[in-house]
């Protein structure tokens, strides 16, 4: 059975200049023990889909969706406070800025210890041993100096494994990372993605990571989400995606990937930009930009098809054979 | 945090030296003879105006009268009131209770109501309770507090006739100064009805004193949430869980206090002007009323040295809010240690 | 290129500019509400002789203390008479002429000093800086009210020098705000171009700088205008500003005060000018100040 469940999830935010549409239909199955990786360009709506599952976007977004699920729960009626009881526990939720995601004002140890008090009403002794064995868990040297420590005097890397630390302080079952290595050095970025991936072996905890970081995704996950401008095109187990892409989107990113392309001069770029708002093509979204684009293509949109994990929004998708480089 | 304290205090004394000169330069840039001004004496001989001319120092070149003044300030003499010929620091101390207990009741009004609602309106933003509050408050901010006041009486006093409308207390107490809170003197007296009456009396001038600061308070309040709440941490704090109470008003709040609590050091300055006003309607025996007769019975000595202890005891609240700013935010409290 | 290209583009952008602030300062209704009501009060200032239905001065013997009527056979007064039998609502629309030539010298005085000390303090750093910086710190260091009285004293009551001591008062806000965005403007690469193409002293400090420094002066400025007529009033309230019989709003209340118990509207509906002027300055600065804030121009 899939722990987290989502059909064609929609975000709409209302704006000024009317209503804007970031997420537009995304389909989700995560299992225990599972490994997602959802890329995409920044805005693509991968990571407003996910905090439409946290309940974390802000009230101006009307989330609509056949269904969204976790573990039996259906998540667009839930109660605020059945939510509350929810998020935090079991599922978890890392951010992109670490220095800035962690509160300024107060002790590292005391934002780690105010989430095991909320949720498993650990008494303070048993709340400060859980804190020094989760800054240890997440590899913080000297953890019973660190926990009096405040964020400003951490580096970026530490407030990251912080953050860590706290989003596995209750044993999620599902732990959904924001990009959480893009405002890191590089050097600290492996690190990171080590330390996740070491902790998903450990506890069995599902693991969404949000990246556009395509190494990244070939290294840790089981299956890739790509979406696009809102939309997601593509789905299918990671070795799949890289050997065969079949949306053209998916097709062009990876031969944008310096690695793939060493033979050639001049690295291979997609022609053009993302449509905002204003100037949506009426037919699939990425037609404007398509190398493949044929004419229905410009005239109707793409439904979503699944084929077991897989999953494709196009038309006339890339020949395995033919990678068109 | 030690050398945070020493570079505070430092930056205080070329006011200190500001504040004086202006103080001492004020007597001598009155208009007319000065010996005229501060003896309050009228066709005075020329030999009687010689005498006076040496005991007040005047003879003297002027940077020697200058330092003669600083020096004397720093001993505590602070001149001697022309009208009562009692030393203007003993007056100063006899009034100031009573501005002291009016400023801290209107501040704590201010606060207790201003706090709130500055929060409620930033959480529900955009609403109809924001706007009706943000409305309200800017109606407060904009109020001429002496008409205020007199609006307040014609009504409450008047009209509906409520509240007393002038003093500290009813005539039919005599209450021992023991703190000069009448608050607390009441108490201690143990008359019956004394503590009610000075109650009573505290009502209107209060709100009137209050008004302003409160506006103030709502308004900055509600806007340092606003940057509060879009920020990263109040998004971990709420993926946490954690009730809107704790997200609010632990998480946003601890950080939107910092802003908060120097806008609330700056009322200080508000409600000095404003207890100028406030006590000359309502005819409180503080030091702004004292100083506004001061001035109109020209009784400058008075009013210099009632103008320097002002200065002093403002800039004490901004150095404690200083520390208090340093206190509560850790990012300045734990540099440099 | 061409000059005149040059100052046509320039224009351009100017008109832009002034459209796009437009369109953010019309999206508030509360500050348009607020600027029609000033525009309303600054026609009322010029047009008092035409507006106000009786001269604020005559005194009507008969009607003395009259309370407000509408229609009435005799002594019929919108707003009612005071102690002297004077028009309340004449006195009022004249009062407003001193009331905003009191604001409007106040942030003219305060705009052109505190400008020109902002400028060279943030120009010229070291001594000079401090030395104006501390000056402005020691203004700061006594309630507004507190200084205006004192300097009332030494200059004598009235309107001009209410008007100069309030300046005085207020000065330090608009000099600090000056040096500070003077300071951050002066490290951006605009300013260091300038200075490499040799542009002089006078030209980087008030025609490349100054420009950029705007915004926060110009909110300064409406809420200064607003706070200056409620300080003039105070000060002519308490008998330190305008002299009697000038129908000053703050005046005409301290001139009233005793008969409030008997005749209240004598001191209510000047106020309620005060506060109406205050109020619509203040939505209007507002208005100005999220007009001019990038950071909310996103949201």
């Amino acid at each position: 059975m899939s722990l987290l469940e989502i059909r064609n999830l929609c975000v709409d935010f209302e704006t000024v200049s009317g209503s804007f549409r970031a997420v537009d239909g995304v389909d989700l199955d995560i299992r225990e023990t599972d490994i997602l990786s959802i890329v995409g360009e920044s805005g693509s709506g991968k990571s407003v889909s996910m905090l439409a599952v946290m309940g974390l976007l802000p009230w101006t977004a009307k989330i609509t969706a056949d269904k969204m699920e976790f573990e039996g729960h259906n998540l667009l009626t839930i109660s605020n406070k059945a939510r509350r009881n929810i998020i935090g526990r079991d599922i978890a939720m890392i951010f992109q800025e670490p220095m800035s995601s962690l509160n300024p004002c107060f002790t590292v140890g005391f934002q780690i210890a105010e989430t095991l008090k909320q949720h498993l009403h650990l008494d303070r002794k048993a709340r400060r041993k859980r804190t020094i064995e989760l800054l240890d868990l997440v590899g913080i040297p000297a953890p019973e100096e660190r926990i009096r420590a405040f964020p400003h005097q951490l580096s970026g890397g530490m407030c990251q494994r912080i953050m860590i630390a706290m989003a596995i302080a209750c044993y999620p079952k599902l732990l959904i990372a924001d990009e959480p290595t893009t405002a890191l050095d590089v050097t600290i970025q492996a690190q990171i993605i080590d330390l996740l991936v070491n902790l998903q072996n450990e506890t069995g905890m599902a693991l969404v990571l949000i990246t556009h970081d395509m190494g990244v995704v070939a290294e840790t996950a089981k299956r890739v989400i790509v979406m696009y401008a809102g939309q997601q095109v593509e789905q299918q187990e990671v070795e799949g995606l890289f050997n065969s892409p079949r949306h053209p989107y998916t097709n062009a990113l990876l031969n944008a990937l310096p690695e793939r392309s060493l033979d050639l001069d001049r690295l291979p770029t997609i022609e053009g930009v993302v449509p905002g708002a204003g100037d949506r093509p009426d037919g699939c979204l990425f037609s404007p930009r398509c190398k493949f684009v044929q004419d229905d293509c410009r005239a109707n949109i793409p439904p979503l098809k699944s084929t077991g994990v897989n999953a494709l929004r196009c038309f006339h998708p890339v020949d395995p054979g033919n990678l068109g480089i | 945090m030690f050398s945070f304290v020493i570079r505070r205090v430092a930056l205080l004394i070329p006011i200190f030296f500001g504040v004086t000169l202006v103080s001492f330069g004020f007597i001598r840039m009155l208009p007319g003879d000065p010996v005229a001004a501060l003896a309050g004496e009228r066709d005075m001989t020329p030999e009687r105006h010689a005498e006076m001319m040496a005991r007040l120092g005047l003879d003297k070149p002027a940077w020697e009268q200058y330092f003669d003044y600083v020096w004397k300030l720093l001993h505590g003499d602070f001149g001697t009131s022309v009208l009562t010929n009692r030393p203007v620091l003993d007056e100063f101390l006899e009034l100031f209770p009573a501005t002291l207990e009016l400023g801290m009741a209107a501040m704590l009004l201010a606060i207790i109501i201003g706090l709130p609602i500055g929060i409620f309106a930033a959480i529900k933003r955009g609403t109809i309770y924001d706007q009706g509050i943000m409305g309200l408050s800017l109606i407060g901010y904009s109020m001429p507090i002496f008409w205020w006041g007199l609006l307040l009486i014609i009504l409450f006093g008047g009209i509906w006739g409520l509240t007393p409308i002038s003093g500290r207390i009813s005539y039919l107490f005599d209450v021992e100064t023991v703190t000069g809170f009448l608050l607390i003197d009441t108490l201690l007296s143990g008359e019956e009805g004394a503590f009610a009456s000075a109650v009573h009396h505290m009502i209107l001038p209060t709100i009137v004193l209050g008004t302003i600061p409160l506006a103030i308070i709502a308004r900055q309040t509600r806007s340092a949430m606003l940057e509060v709440l879009s920020e990263d941490y109040v998004r971990t704090a709420r993926a946490k869980g954690l009730s809107p109470l704790r997200v609010y008003g632990l998480h946003a709040l601890r950080n939107a206090m910092i802003t908060v609590i120097t806008v609330i050091g700056l009322q200080v300055g508000t409600l000095m002007a404003g207890a100028i006003l406030t006590e000359t309607i309502f005819s409180w025996p503080g030091i702004g009323k004292w100083i506004i007769f001061s001035v109109f019975s020209r009784d400058y000595y008075a009013v210099q040295g009632g103008l320097v202890l002002i200065a002093m005891i403002i800039m004490s609240v901004n150095l404690v809010v200083d520390l208090l700013y340093g206190l509560i935010n850790p990012r300045i409290m734990h540099t440099n240690s | 290129m061409d000059s005149s290209a040059g100052s046509a583009r320039k224009s351009g952008i100017l008109r832009r500019d002034i459209l796009e602030f437009w369109y953010y300062f019309s999206e508030n209704k509360a500050a348009v509400i607020g600027l029609v009501f000033l525009l309303g009060i600054i026609f009322m200032a010029i047009f008092a002789g035409f507006i106000a239905p009786h001269d604020p001065t005559i005194q009507y013997r008969d009607c003395l203390e009259q309370p407000p009527t509408w229609g009435a056979e005799k002594c019929n007064f919108l707003f009612g008479t005071d102690y002297a039998g004077r028009d309340m609502l004449s006195r009022i629309i004249y009062g407003t002429r001193l009331s905003l030539i009191a604001g409007g010298m106040v942030v003219i005085l305060c705009l052109s000093i505190g400008i020109m000390f902002g400028v060279i303090a943030g120009y010229y750093r070291g001594w000079v800086d401090i030395t104006i910086m501390r000056i402005m710190d020691t203004i700061l260091s006594v309630p507004g009210l507190l200084m205006a009285l004192v300097l009332v004293a030494i200059l004598g009551p009235g309107l001009l020098n209410a008007m100069i001591a309030i300046s005085i008062t207020y000065l330090p806000y608009f000099v600090r705000l000056t040096r500070s965005s003077y300071i951050i403007e002066n490290t951006k690469e605009y300013v260091i171009a300038s200075k490499i193409s040799g542009a002089s002293k006078f030209r980087i400090m008030f025609i490349t700088i100054l420009p950029n420094c705007m915004a926060p002066l110009i909110v300064q400025a409406t809420l200064s205008f607003s706070t200056a007529i409620l300080d003039t009033a105070a000060l002519g309230f308490l008998g330190m500003g305008a002299q009697p019989p000038t129908p000053e709003w703050g005046t005409l209340i301290a001139e009233n005060r005793d008969l409030m118990l008997s005749a209240p509207w004598t001191v209510t509906f000047p106020g309620l000018a005060i506060l109406l002027a205050v109020l619509a300055i203040n939505l209007m600065g507002d208005g100005l100040r999220d007009a001019f804030d990038p950071k909310l121009k996103r949201s």
